[in-house]
């Protein structure tokens, strides 16, 4: 059974962690700006990776009015076109869904969720977060180089990455981009390790690690493969460098472009590949188990109850976590690297959806015989398992290798990994910052904006990612800015990107709802109180909303039950915090 | 209550879109309908996973939304259920892949009687090599590459002497016989993409990759490059004729082999490529 009800062994005395009076800021700018308080920290870093995910957002805009009205739009030449894509997709990637998760929410979450009164490390914590606006100021210092930034793709492929057929490639474009990458990488380190060793060490009294709430286990496994998967892709960027500075050949084989004969020689554009996907599949990960984390939180607390099969939802995150790593190479069957290759990893692709599988049938499960109140973050968590359900399915397709050889490189690949990781976790984002503000605020967001919020954004972002797989099964590849005059392209598809560029433009545009209800409810929400949706887990037990610096007062909460204890029979309400002792009683303070 | 509704929306509106969508594959013309047979097994199965999840999560939220006085059920967890589930899942999993592997290990596995093709991409254009009538591609490397020896043919090998170039044109193919495509790029990876062939495979400068096929219908189709390769790689096309026996004899005539390529002036114009 799982670990639930609480024995007499586990009435401890509560621990008193004095609260130092040395530890807290004393001026303006050590408490809102150079702040070590992990809760300033993860708001900084949530409200930078917005920022960057709007230029994020608005370049996407751009590359769907190319596409649906190709030719309209002068000033997105073919050069435009690949820094657009180039940008969108590493913004999104990572100083977006990445930083948010990690940066924001487990900023946030950790410290409250197990107990404790802050990041163990609050200076280091403090300089991961000005590393990482550092290399998002260089980041968006490119586009204004000479040369513009980098158009390579967001995967970076050498050779052409560092040459001149490519937009950036000889200019500045692509040091940056690198740069920022190395810095972005510096940066997360020194904040991982802090998630990681709090979740070890900084756990309060009472927190084992199976009653931790699935958002910190998503989040701390998600953290361990990031520290894990980036040093790949670290060195990945100083070989790069090195080989367009320095003139090395890591990755660049003999070749001659535009007719000339380049000095390079004796390097492997596959191996650039390799090191890439050892990162880049992992990171699909590092953003989808934050998400898995929390959506399993979000359903558990607005359905009112226990997430179903907790132990085998941990052990799935930590299974998904460890064969995510050996599953890279499924990104690159067309590579051609051996074939012999793509049994294996077909394999494993294929294997790695039966833990996913199970985490799909627990939520889904935790749904029934459940007592579902149908708020804002609930709504966003149905519409999660919806695309996610979507998007893993048709990862079925693409892992099974050879049904990949035709979709590869089509937009079938660009509808699949929106849907999966794009619009799956984004879902989660939302739905979280519903079910969070109130605490991090004080205050109740707009009802009636949120409802418009997920309408537009679910309907309107299913709208925009289902056809385009349809577009990617006639055989239109990816990165292309237009489609010209191709005979096997009938003139139903020009149609169906106009229709998809409007779903684009509108989803978009609601986002614009989502900011002023969240600014406008900072001052104009009513009072949310301490814990309005009568949730289980220690971050809503906090004794003041929103929570101070060191978090608990004058005493760290003791924890005498699992996260999940709602509905329980005979208890006097519908669920039963992780710190209150009940049937027992308190013990003595 | 909407969201039921909704949710019940979705699975029929993704079902009907597919069953009415006139956006599908190209008719194919190549030998691998296996894999078209695997892509309609994998929309079935997943198909039907999909519309199961869905339609159980809309009837959860119709039949188990919250109402005055109503209260979940307690059930932390159930071991028969989720060793069921898994067990179900692995069985599924195992019917795509097993159809996946096998044609796979068809598709890496070129046949004897293959032709050799060379395919040579570069920022933006496809060239081509045949081997002449001794059946044998010359060796080639991309130091050898000059105005006047384009594709890097070794001049020193005797094999390559009788290869056909075929630089910046259409590629001609006859029909019913297999040919192994060898890629090879001089600058950047391209990808040698033809829908109507379903096959495709990325081109690596210091490498040479490959697949294989048989052309199974007369036409002419269109090449794109299916990696990126810099600017100009949404322009990047090209033309492949499948021939009849006939039409490919005559097109091979026309063109012109190495040794006519780089001393134009040894070879008299007269003594066309005899295949
Ligand atoms: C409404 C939201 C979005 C729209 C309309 C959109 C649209 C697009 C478009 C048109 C492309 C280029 C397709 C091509 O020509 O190959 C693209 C690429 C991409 N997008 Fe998005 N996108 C959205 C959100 C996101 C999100 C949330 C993510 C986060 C994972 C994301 C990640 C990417 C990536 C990784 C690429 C590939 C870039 C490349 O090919 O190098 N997008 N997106
Ligand atoms: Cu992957
Ligand atoms: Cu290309």
């Amino acid at each position: 059974m799982v670990d639930i009800t609480p024995r007499a062994a586990d009435a401890i005395a509560p621990a008193e962690v004095p609260d130092v009076e040395l530890y807290h800021p004393h001026s303006w700018w050590t408490t809102y700006v150079f702040s070590q308080d992990a809760k300033v920290i993860a708001i900084q870093y949530a409200g930078t990776a917005m920022a960057i995910g709007m230029v994020a957002l608005v370049l996407s805009w751009l590359m769907r009015l190319q596409l649906g009205f190709p030719g309209t739009f002068d000033f997105i030449t073919p050069e435009a076109y690949y820094q657009f894509v180039t940008m969108h997709g590493m913004i999104m990637v990572i100083y977006l869904l990445t930083a948010l998760f990690l940066g924001g929410f487990g900023n946030y979450l950790i410290p409250l969720m197990v107990g404790a009164r802050d990041m163990v490390f609050p200076y280091v914590n403090m300089l991961s977060y000005w590393i990482y606006l550092l290399a998002v100021l260089v980041l968006v210092a490119s586009f204004f180089a000479p040369g513009g930034p980098t158009g390579a793709g967001w995967t970076l492929y050498p050779p052409q990455a560092i040459l001149s057929g490519t937009p950036g490639g000889q200019q500045a474009g692509i040091l940056l981009m690198l740069a920022s990458l190395i810095l972005f990488i510096i940066g997360f380190t020194m904040g991982g390790l802090n998630y990681v060793v709090t979740v070890l060490q900084g756990r309060t009294r009472g927190m084992t690690l199976m009653r931790m709430p699935l958002t910190v286990w998503g989040i701390f496994t998600a953290t361990v493969m990031a520290l894990l998967a980036f040093p790949a892709l670290f060195v990945a960027c100083v070989m790069m460098l090195f080989d367009r500075l320095l003139g090395t050949s890591f990755f660049m084989p003999a070749l001659v472009e535009m007719g000339e004969q380049l000095s390079y020689g004796g390097g492997s554009p596959i191996l650039f590949q390799h090191l890439f996907w050892f990162f880049g599949h992992p990171e699909v990960y590092i953003v989808a188990l934050p998400a898995f984390g929390i959506v399993s939180d979000l359903i558990s607390t607005h359905a009112r109850k226990n997430i179903f099969g907790y132990r085998m939802m941990v052990w799935a995150i930590v299974g998904i976590g460890a064969l995510s790593f050996i599953v890279w190479a499924h990104h690159m069957y067309v590579s051609g690297m051996h074939p012999w290759f793509g049994f294996f990893f077909a394999t494993t692709t294929l294997i790695i959806a039966i833990p996913t599988a199970i985490k799909v049938y627990n939520w889904v499960l935790t749904l029934w015989r459940g007592d579902i109140h149908l708020t804002i973050p609930m709504l966003f968590a149905l519409a999660f398992i919806v695309t996610f359900v979507n998007g893993g399915l048709t990862g079925l397709f693409l892992g099974n290798v050879v049904v990949d050889v035709p979709l590869s490189d089509t937009m079938f690949v660009v509808a699949h990994f929106h849907m999966v990781m794009g619009v799956a976790p984004i879902m989660v984002v939302f739905g979280a910052i519903y079910h969070w503000y109130p605490k991090i605020t004080g205050r109740m967001f707009s009802e009636w904006m949120g409802q418009f919020h997920f309408w537009v954004t679910f309907v309107g972002a299913y709208a925009i990612f289902f056809p385009m797989h349809y577009v990617g099964l006639v055989g239109v590849p990816r990165r292309y800015p237009e489609l010209g005059e191709t005979a096997f392209i009938p003139d139903s598809v020009h149609t169906l990107n106009a229709f998809i560029t409007v779903a684009a433009l509108i989803v978009g545009f609601a986002q614009l709802v989502f900011l002023f209800n969240m600014l406008w409810s900072l001052r104009y929400g009513r009072d949310a109180g301490g814990n309005p949706w009568r949730a289980t887990s220690l971050e809503w037990q906090t004794p003041t909303t929103p929570p101070p610096h060191g978090n608990w007062g004058k005493q760290v909460p003791l924890v005498y039950r699992w996260a999940y204890d709602y509905s329980v029979p005979g208890a006097p309400q519908d669920f039963i915090a992780q710190n209150d002792p009940w049937p027992g009683k308190a013990a003595p303070a | 209550m909407a969201i039921a509704l909704v949710l019940v929306l979705v699975v029929v509106g993704s079902v009907l879109f597919h069953a009415l969508s006139p956006w599908w594959w190209t008719p194919i013309a190549s030998n691998w309908d296996y894999i078209d047979h695997t892509l309609v097994i994998t929309f079935w199965i997943t198909g039907v996973v999909f519309a199961a999840v869905v339609l159980f999560m809309a009837y959860c939220v119709w039949r188990f939304r919250h109402k005055e006085g109503s209260k979940a059920h307690y059930e932390p967890e159930s071991k028969r259920l989720e060793t069921w589930l898994t067990v179900v899942t692995g069985i599924g999993v195992a019917a795509m892949l097993a159809p996946g592997l096998y044609v796979w290990s068809q598709f890496i596995t070129v046949p004897d009687d293959a032709t050799d093709v060379e395919v040579i991409a570069q920022q933006w254009q496809w060239s081509y090599r045949l081997p002449g009538a001794d059946g044998k591609l010359g060796t080639s490397d991309s130091r050898l590459i000059s105005a006047e020896n384009p594709l890097g043919v070794n001049p020193e090998d005797p094999n390559g002497q009788d290869d056909v170039v075929v630089e910046a044109a259409d590629l001609h193919l006859p029909i019913g016989k297999p040919v192994k495509m060898l890629l090879r790029s001089i600058d950047v990876l391209h990808d040698f993409y033809v829908p109507e062939f379903r096959a495709k495979m990325d081109m690596i400068p210091g490498s040479v990759t490959y697949f294989w096929f048989t052309p199974t219908r007369t036409g002419s189709f269109e090449v794109l490059c299916a990696e990126l390769c810099g600017t100009g790689h949404g322009f990047m096309r090209g033309v492949v004729a499948v021939d009849t026996e006939q039409d490919y004899q005559a097109w091979l005539q026309e063109q012109s082999t190495f040794a006519q390529l780089t001393a134009p002036e040894k070879v008299g114009a007269a003594e066309m490529v005899q295949p």
